[in-house]
């Protein structure tokens, strides 16, 4: 209780103020800027604190800067936390660099920022997976190597001994499957709650790991006819059995209000025996449990499984000088042996088939490309709107409230209302 | 300006020093010597008021102007004016609503608990044992740690297999398993209030100690002769004795836990159900996460507001009586 603690906040707070009004005052943020002129380009990346992606990256470029001498790449990495927040100052400031990489739900509202260029690239991205591209207003702002697919994890023994069976791309479990599997296993009392949801997550997580399930049920977070109003696909009879349901598995002990620090290292110790997590988690997994493993899609609880699609990804921004040259570049980073190092440097999905050849797992028949069908068949991309940034923070609310036991129907009501009223002062986030 | 360092000023630490001093210099010229310090005394002041302007005021103006715009954090077009909507959508807004509850329930609890204990804590260090020093360190080490890496902390201790847990059903030989303290509505709150407190009295120990030793020994020295109780002494010499700085530590207090965020930030997030959503913390969701610039500064204006009445209440309150 100290009075810096407020002076701390008054002064960020003002911070964000002055670069909001100075964002303002030139002209939209991002006008042609000064990167690439000398043609040194600048390329910006959240991973900082992910060496084994960095490194990946780093070798293209290397690469990319040895294979011509008109112009040299130059990487400069982040930590994610504060990843969005220096691109959005930079944004204000017209310093923008000429390449960054943006969360794939994020694309829309930065391109209708003005901050990223349309692509215009030399090779084909029909090839790639759909949810490896960021697409907003029929034009194409952002490419990625990768993407990441949520399944669910158990033991084939476990199952085999409660009676449950292995589900499959053909059929997945249904929410009477899954209902009835859950009660089995309770009833076992081996496991506390039997199911972990990775209840702990917060930010992104939340309507990357949850809203799937509200599309299974036939819901969805903003109607997609016309990105101008949730009312009724967030609100809707569906949407309100899905938060029920979701409320049902903690309120009936199958899965923790706060599941632990790490579900999958919980998994791994047999304190749980279905872990509802995504592809990143399968190596190390599948290292600790050899072939009692089993890899499954996720639940069908309506209108067929869904996963979230779209991780990070590419683009060009408006601030750069020679967006000629950046186009170049992310044109030679797209070689299909690149995405391949890049995906296999961390554990995901590559995004295109001639590079899921090149790693181990992925290739045709391989243990790992069930994810990628997962991606193919089922990814739902999170809404391509401006206002996803808004809508996450809303649902993220939503559902934390929804599993401490907030009323569903009044909960999604309120995010509902945010959400529309939002959209609303943007004036719908129309480009004029 | 106060901060002479010419000869009148100064109040000698002991009576016979008073001959020793030089001649009386300032006193022929008292006004040029006056110019000369209220210069240096400006000059001085400078930094800390431009700071002031620069980083306090000049953004607070804007909070008010943007407070009626539709301003956001990232936009391709310029702001425009709102009038009143973003107050009338904030009146309507349930959770803040909430926070304004849950910013009282604090302060309520905070200051006279945070205050008292201060002073409990004082009285205890302000005495001339062995080992004081140990104890004033061991008191105010809370306060040199950084909040949000007391906040982490705490987090531990207050799961449901941390260490508050383990102890209370050790101390009870497993009678009783303690909740998810951060993880219930009923006691999310009180665990914030509790760590708040354990982290901020130290603080304020030392402001009162500061008052405490204000008081002239020989007031007490006159009471010891006069025969008067502990109590006595207390009620009728240090309490009286510490007005100036009661009403200090009633506003700091007050303004301090008015505006709490870093604790619910780190902790709780605001929730469950919203039961530990604060002002401030609604203030930096909007304006930041949610983007939301100009809605953001119409919670900061409204919080300015009631913080400025609540001052002012206050300052009535414990204003020198004429």
């Amino acid at each position: 209780m100290r009075t810096p603690a407020r002076r701390v906040v008054v002064t960020s707070a003002a911070v964000g103020i002055i670069a909001a009004l100075t964002g303002c005052a030139s002209g939209g943020g991002g006008a042609a800027g000064s990167d690439g002129k000398n043609g040194e380009l600048t390329l910006w990346t959240h991973n900082a604190g992910n060496k084994a992606e960095l490194d990946a990256i780093q070798s293209i470029v290397d690469d990319y800067n040895a294979s011509q001498d008109e112009t040299s790449v130059k990487v400069q990495a982040f930590p994610q936390d504060s990843y969005n927040d220096s691109v959005v100052a930079a944004a204000s400031a017209g310093k923008l660099p000429c390449i960054v990489d943006i969360d794939g739900p994020n694309v829309p509202n930065w391109a209708w920022a003005k901050y990223l260029a349309p692509l215009d690239l030399s090779v084909d991205l029909d090839k790639n997976l759909p949810s490896t591209l960021g697409v907003w207003n029929d034009e194409t702002y952002s490419v990625g190597y990768y993407d990441v697919a949520l399944a669910t994890f158990a033991r084939k023994s476990v199952l085999d001994a409660a009676g449950i069976r292995v589900a499959t791309v053909e059929e997945p479990w249904t929410r009477e499957e899954l209902d009835s599997a859950l009660a089995a296993l309770k009833a076992e009392g081996t496991w506390e709650y039997p199911l972990d949801l990775g209840t702990a997550g917060t930010g992104e997580w939340l309507p990357y790991a949850y809203s799937p399930f509200l599309q299974s049920f036939g819901g969805d977070l903003v109607n997609r006819d016309d990105f101008q109003s949730a009312d009724g696909v967030l609100n809707g009879p569906e949407a309100v059995e899905w938060a029920t349901w979701f409320q049902g598995l903690i309120e009936d002990g199958y899965a923790a209000k706060k599941s632990g620090k790490d579900s999958t290292i919980d998994f791994q110790n047999d304190r749980s025996a279905i872990l509802y997590t995504g592809s990143w988690a399968a190596t190390s997994t599948r290292e600790v449990l050899g072939d009692d493993l089993v890899v499954m899609p996720s639940f069908d609880l309506g209108t067929g499984p869904k996963i979230g699609g779209g991780s990070w990804q590419w683009g060009v921004t408006t601030g750069c000088a020679n967006p000629e040259a950046a186009m170049d570049y992310l044109s030679f980073s797209l070689k299909p042996e690149y995405i391949a190092a890049v995906a296999s440097a961390t554990g995901t999905i590559p995004a295109t088939a001639e590079a899921a050849a090149l790693v181990p797992g992925y290739e045709e028949g391989g243990e790992l490309a069930q994810f990628r069908e997962y991606s193919e068949k089922y990814a739902v991309l999170r809404p391509e709107t401006p206002a996803y940034p808004f809508i996450a923070t809303e649902f993220g609310k939503a559902m934390q409230d929804v599993i401490n036991g907030g009323d569903p129907r009044s909960t999604l009501d309120t995010a509902v209302k945010n959400i529309d009223t939002n959209i609303k002062s943007n004036g719908g986030y129309t480009q004029k | 300006m106060t901060t002479s360092t010419q000869g009148p000023s100064i109040i000698p630490l002991e009576g016979v020093a008073i001959a020793k001093l030089p001649g009386p210099v300032g006193r022929k010229k008292p006004n040029r010597s006056y110019r000369h310090e209220q210069r240096s005394g400006l000059a001085m002041l400078a930094p800390a008021i431009v700071l002031l302007i620069l980083f306090i005021l000049i953004p607070a103006g804007l909070a008010f102007g943007l407070a009626f715009t539709n301003a956001r954090l990232i936009s391709p077009y310029p702001a425009t004016f709102a009038g009143l909507d973003n107050f009338v959508r904030l009146f309507q807004d349930a959770s803040f609503g909430r926070a304004l509850l849950n910013v009282a329930y604090f302060a309520i609890v905070v200051v006279p608990l945070q205050a008292g204990l201060a002073l409990v804590m004082a009285l205890l260090i302000n005495t001339r044992i062995r080992g004081t020093t140990f104890f004033r360190t061991i008191y105010f080490l809370p306060v040199v740690t950084s909040m949000v890496v007391v906040s982490l902390l705490w987090v531990f201790l207050y799961r449901e297999d941390g260490l508050l847990n383990v102890l209370l059903s050790k101390a009870t030989f497993g009678l009783v398993t303690g909740p998810d303290w951060l993880g219930e509505t009923a006691t999310a709150m009180p665990a914030i209030i509790l760590m708040s407190v354990w982290q901020g009295v130290g603080f304020h120990m030392i402001i009162w100690l500061s008052g405490l030793q204000t008081i002239s020994a020989e007031l007490y020295e006159a009471a010891d002769i006069d025969g008067v109780s502990r109590w006595q002494k207390f009620r009728y010499i240090t309490w009286p004795g510490l007005r100036a700085t009661r009403s200090l530590i009633l506003v700091t207090i007050t303004i301090a836990a008015l505006s709490l965020f870093t604790q619910v930030s780190v902790m709780t997030q605001g929730g469950p159900l919203d039961s530990t959503t604060t002002v401030v913390y609604q203030a930096v969701e909007s304006g930041f996460r949610q983007q939301e610039t100009s809605y953001a500064s119409a919670i900061s204006l409204v919080f300015f507001v009631i913080v400025l009445i609540i001052s002012a209440i206050q300052r009535l309150l414990t204003r020198e009586k004429v």
